[in-house]
């Protein structure tokens, strides 16, 4: 009953913050300077041609006639046409999802991967002169932010030594034929290794950029909570029990040190999450965070707004998940 | 004729040369029960750590033997080490309410020692679990097996750490201080169930405490430790009849009666502690000489 209780506020409390985040981004976008008609017509375009674009894309009218004219569309599941491509603004923002997801899934999975694979060495190692070797590459990864690992990244693996491709999610060539947008997932059911190696090579470079400063942080949150849970009185007996200091680690310890820091990495994840607008720009990837800036170099106020409200759902959605694995991973709350 | 436990001289001290145990010796012969009291940080815990190989990694062993069935226990390699104390030896801890996993349940946490690293069939070490909760008259085993610790009170998780200390069926148990966080209720429960498990086990134990109410009822005979130093060691007869140091007999009449605990704490005196504080500043003198 808790359970239901919790995620019953939790879903009213998505709602209000979409709501907020609608009217914040509606009033925020046509306030600032600019704006989408004049960018759309031709130097030398008349007043009367100035008019009646405003009147078709309904500019003429009031914020707040304009905002719940919106908003009902939205609740229809109509988010407008966006003025630049001239396109529903759903379908152009679900067509780019599953790259943005599918970049900043891959970048949390190396993300855990490194991070959690530092603290356990540093862990493992604890007290001796490694440990600080490992704590001194956290603190540098944890400095860099994730779009100057992108561009070291670019000029070691794609200028240097060109390894990867550092532009855009597949190559034209390969001319696939998937049933989803969901590039990677799909080669990996279908068994499609070419296409599979091709997405990597494209994907690797942005998704590990992303990945570092959350892999620091992970590595630091964990390693910090592991070490706590190290001295705790069940762990010692677990070693008077004969077991050897990998299984102490890993199957006493590791369990409950990594519930506290998971809270954290969840709200560190939004932040991955809001990283993918430079990285995929800097990468041409083609993706949502690509689009957005697209769609703010040329004013087009709805598909700005659909993708702001899209990145919203998705932050609130994190969160939400994080706070329901953490409540059925531990066994206080599950019961309780 | 060596004792089944042995320590001989055992010196510990900090990485910045604070001694934290002064030459201890005590012998424990098979199936003894012996008492280990002294005030807080006399290095009560720092003993059984040593036994056990549990050491914090702060501390260092400066010289001394642990002999166990004949063995030093110091001169075996950390795995070799993990081996003779888990086959052999076991932990009751002081406190039951941090020493169980909260994401284990209670079952694994007894059965894990015997299928793990004894390498008994599930069965067989569910089978086990289930007489030792009777022995330790835990009702509903069932039920116990399946929780998770925060759902049982403190009396009953130790019930259950005694249950596993016991579990495979150890030569040697070192329960330390394992009833000073329960209520006072539960804590002359737990006390006679350790001293009946043990005697009918014929388990070697070494009880640490500092309830003197609670030597004369198990123990056999008993250390006096006071600043890392044995200052008496005796039969629990003698000691309560004929204490043979002043800090021995000032402990005595500092003890509130088993059974009166609200009688009044008597301190020991300063004049009493000073005195053994500079005994046994004189016999570090003499100790870091002779190094
Ligand atoms: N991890 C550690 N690092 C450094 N010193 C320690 C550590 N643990 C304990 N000590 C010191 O070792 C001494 C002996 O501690 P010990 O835990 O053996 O005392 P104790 O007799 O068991 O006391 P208590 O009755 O409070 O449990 C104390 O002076 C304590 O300060
Ligand atoms: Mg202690």
């Amino acid at each position: 009953m808790p359970i239901l209780k919790r995620l019953f506020i939790r879903i009213l409390s998505i709602a209000v913050t979409l709501i907020g985040v609608s009217i914040i981004v509606f009033v925020v976008i046509r306030v600032v300077p600019g704006n989408p008609i004049s960018m759309m017509l031709p130097p030398g375009a008349t007043d009367d041609d100035i008019l009646r674009l405003k009147i078709l894309y309904g500019f003429d009218k009031s914020i707040i006639e304009q905002f719940f004219i919106w908003i009902s569309g939205v609740l229809s599941g109509d988010f407008g046409t966006s003025i630049s491509l001239r396109q529903p603004v759903l379908s152009l923002v679900l067509g780019r999802l599953p790259a943005t997801l599918e970049l900043s899934l891959l970048a949390l999975l190396i993300a855990c991967i490194l991070g959690g694979t530092l603290s356990l060495l540093g862990t493992r190692l604890r007290e001796t002169k490694i440990e600080g070797i490992i704590d001194g590459i956290n603190g540098m990864a944890m400095s860099i932010p994730d779009f100057l690992w992108g561009l070291i990244f670019i000029l070691l693996f794609g200028v240097m030594w060109p390894i990867f491709h550092i532009s855009g999610r597949i190559s034209p060539f390969l001319d696939i034929d998937y049933s989803t947008q969901f590039y990677l997932v799909e080669s990996i059911v279908r068994f499609d290794l070419k296409v599979f190696a091709d997405l990597l090579a494209h994907m690797l470079m942005p998704a590990v950029a992303l990945s570092i400063p959350l892999a620091a942080i992970i590595s630091q949150l964990l390693k910090q909570s592991l070490k706590e849970t190290m001295h705790l009185d069940y762990v010692t007996l677990s070693r008077t029990k004969g077991y050897s200091e990998n299984h102490v680690i890993l199957r006493e310890a590791l369990p409950n040190a990594v519930l506290p820091t998971m809270t954290l990495v969840g709200v560190q994840f939004t932040f991955l999450i809001g990283g993918t607008v430079i990285i995929e720009r800097l990468f041409s990837y083609e993706g949502l965070g690509n689009m957005a800036i697209d769609a703010v170099i040329n004013r087009d106020l709805p598909l700005i707004q659909g993708i702001v409200i899209l990145f919203a759902l998705i932050f609130t959605l994190v969160n939400l998940l994080v706070d329901l694995t953490y409540t059925l991973l531990n066994p206080k709350l599950r019961n309780g | 004729m060596t004792a089944f436990l042995s320590i001989r001289n055992l010196s510990i001290s900090l990485q910045n040369g604070e001694r934290i145990l002064r030459s201890v010796n005590m012998d424990l012969a098979r199936g003894d029960v012996r008492g280990l009291v002294g005030e807080s940080g006399a290095g009560k815990s720092m003993i059984g750590k040593a036994i056990l190989g549990i050491l914090p990694r702060a501390l260092k062993i400066d010289e001394g033997e642990i002999l166990f069935q004949g063995k030093n226990l110091l001169n075996l390699n950390p795995r070799e080490l993990r081996k003779e104390i888990g086959a052999n030896a076991a932990l009751i801890p002081q406190d039951p309410l941090t020493a169980l996993n909260p994401s284990h349940r209670i079952g694994r946490q007894i059965t894990n020692r015997l299928i793990d690293i004894l390498g008994w069939s599930k069965s067989d070490a569910v089978k086990r679990t289930y007489d030792l909760l009777d022995e330790v008259r835990i009702p509903d085993p069932k039920r116990v097996i399946n929780s998770f610790p925060h759902e049982l009170s403190g009396g009953m998780r130790q019930r259950i750490l005694i249950a596993s200390a016991f579990a495979a069926e150890p030569k040697l148990i070192i329960a330390d201080e394992p009833t000073t966080a329960l209520d006072v209720t539960v804590q002359k429960q737990i006390v006679s169930l350790i001293g009946e498990m043990q005697s009918r086990h014929g388990t070697t134990l070494l009880f640490v405490t500092h309830d003197l109410g609670v030597v004369s009822k198990v123990c056999q005979s008993l250390s006096v430790l006071f600043l890392g130093k044995v200052i008496e060691d005796t039969s629990v007869s003698l000691f309560f009849d004929n204490p043979s140091h002043p800090y021995s007999r000032a402990l005595l009449t500092a003890t509130p009666k088993y059974t009166d605990p609200n009688s009044d704490l008597i301190p020991v005196s300063e004049k009493i502690l000073n005195s053994v504080k500079e005994e046994v500043l004189r016999l570090d003198r003499e100790w870091s000489n002779g190094r």
